[in-house]
């Protein structure tokens, strides 16, 4: 039991060591490199679009420049640094983890604990509401309704 | 509902209202760039008169680079005749002016050249390398370099007769 949860906490930590740090080098060939590379940065002239995604003749060059550079032997930190020098982190799609950048990465996940929390809370409430309105309907019924239940169920049966 | 809950509703509710007003606040086109205040990147290209231009051979000097495009209209249109004029008031005085021509083709921006008889050295920017370095995401944008080689401003969009004027001062 302890072994299956020290494995299982060595795993948690693994994921959350991988989902933390980029990989410094990318596998696949120059192509899927650049590609994977031009997804992380915006397409200055477009809306909403990755240079990788975008048909726009900046982000074709820009991919371009990235090809080249890794051609070269540049890493990927060492390009995706070369485009923060030039336009800010505004370039990158996904904000580097530091500073008052980690609200963006939190936010989220507080606002889903939050969530979680608010329905688990109104769950509970209105669980003890039902069993106190279920618990109110076993008191014994009240002698006037009944004498007149009685009284009607007979008037019905003649 | 029981006042501290109403306190803990209202306390979560004003800093969302607060980044909301501070996002409405910021103009998403307005991006700074992390030049201005550095040495100025490398660049050498020709020009369309196929003659060649350097930074490195133009230190010492303030250099005004302009990166347009003939199909930017209007501010392209717009800010061309104020260029032309402030080389001409400036180029005595040691300013040097050059106009980058990005993602156009070579016969619009020679004609585009033409038209407004612009007389200080333009040329193309076939590859975008020169646009990229400087980090550039529109036209018009035009860089203030200093003596010493620093980027001393950057303008977004179409530059008027004051600007020019108070930048370059500011340089000289």
């Amino acid at each position: 039991m302890k072994d299956k949860k020290q494995r299982l906490a060595v795993y948690l930590l693994l994921a959350i060591i991988l989902w933390a740090r980029p990989s410094a080098t990318l596998a696949g060939s120059l192509e899927e490199q650049t590609l994977r590379l031009a997804a992380e940065l915006r397409c200055p002239v477009c809306q909403n679009l990755s240079v990788a995604d975008s048909p726009s003749e900046m982000a074709t060059q820009m991919r371009e420049v990235i090809h080249e550079k890794l051609k070269n032997g540049e890493s990927p930190d060492q390009i995706r640094n070369y485009f923060v020098s030039r336009y800010g982190e505004w370039i990158l799609l996904s904000p580097t983890r530091r500073g008052f950048n980690w609200l963006a990465w939190l936010l989220p996940f507080v606002a889903l604990l939050g969530g979680g929390g608010i329905i688990v809370l109104t769950v509970r409430h209105s669980i003890r509401r039902g069993r106190k309105s279920n618990a109110e309907q076993l008191r014994p019924p009240d002698p006037r309704y009944t004498s007149r239940l009685d009284a009607e169920l007979k008037e019905w049966e003649r | 509902m029981a006042t501290w809950k109403k306190l803990i509703l209202l306390l979560s509710i004003i800093p969302l209202l607060l980044l909301l007003a501070y996002g409405f606040k910021t103009n998403p086109r307005e991006v700074p760039s992390p030049l201005v205040g550095r040495q100025a990147p490398p660049f050498a290209f020709s020009m369309f008169d196929g003659t060649s231009h350097s930074l490195e051979q133009l230190r010492g000097k303030p250099v005004v680079l302009n990166f347009w495009a003939s199909w930017c209209f209007p501010a392209c249109y717009e800010e061309a005749p104020h260029l032309e004029a402030a080389w001409q008031t400036y180029r005595d005085r040691g300013v040097v002016f050059i106009g980058v021509d990005i993602q156009d083709r070579d016969t619009d921006g020679k004609a585009f050249v033409e038209r407004f008889k612009l007389s200080f050295p333009n040329g193309p920017d076939p590859q975008g390398k020169v646009s990229i370095d400087y980090g550039v995401y529109g036209v018009p944008e035009t860089f203030f370099i200093g003596r010493d080689g620093t980027i001393h401003y950057k303008h977004v969009g179409a530059l008027d007769e004051s600007v020019l004027k108070k930048k370059i001062e500011e340089m000289l």
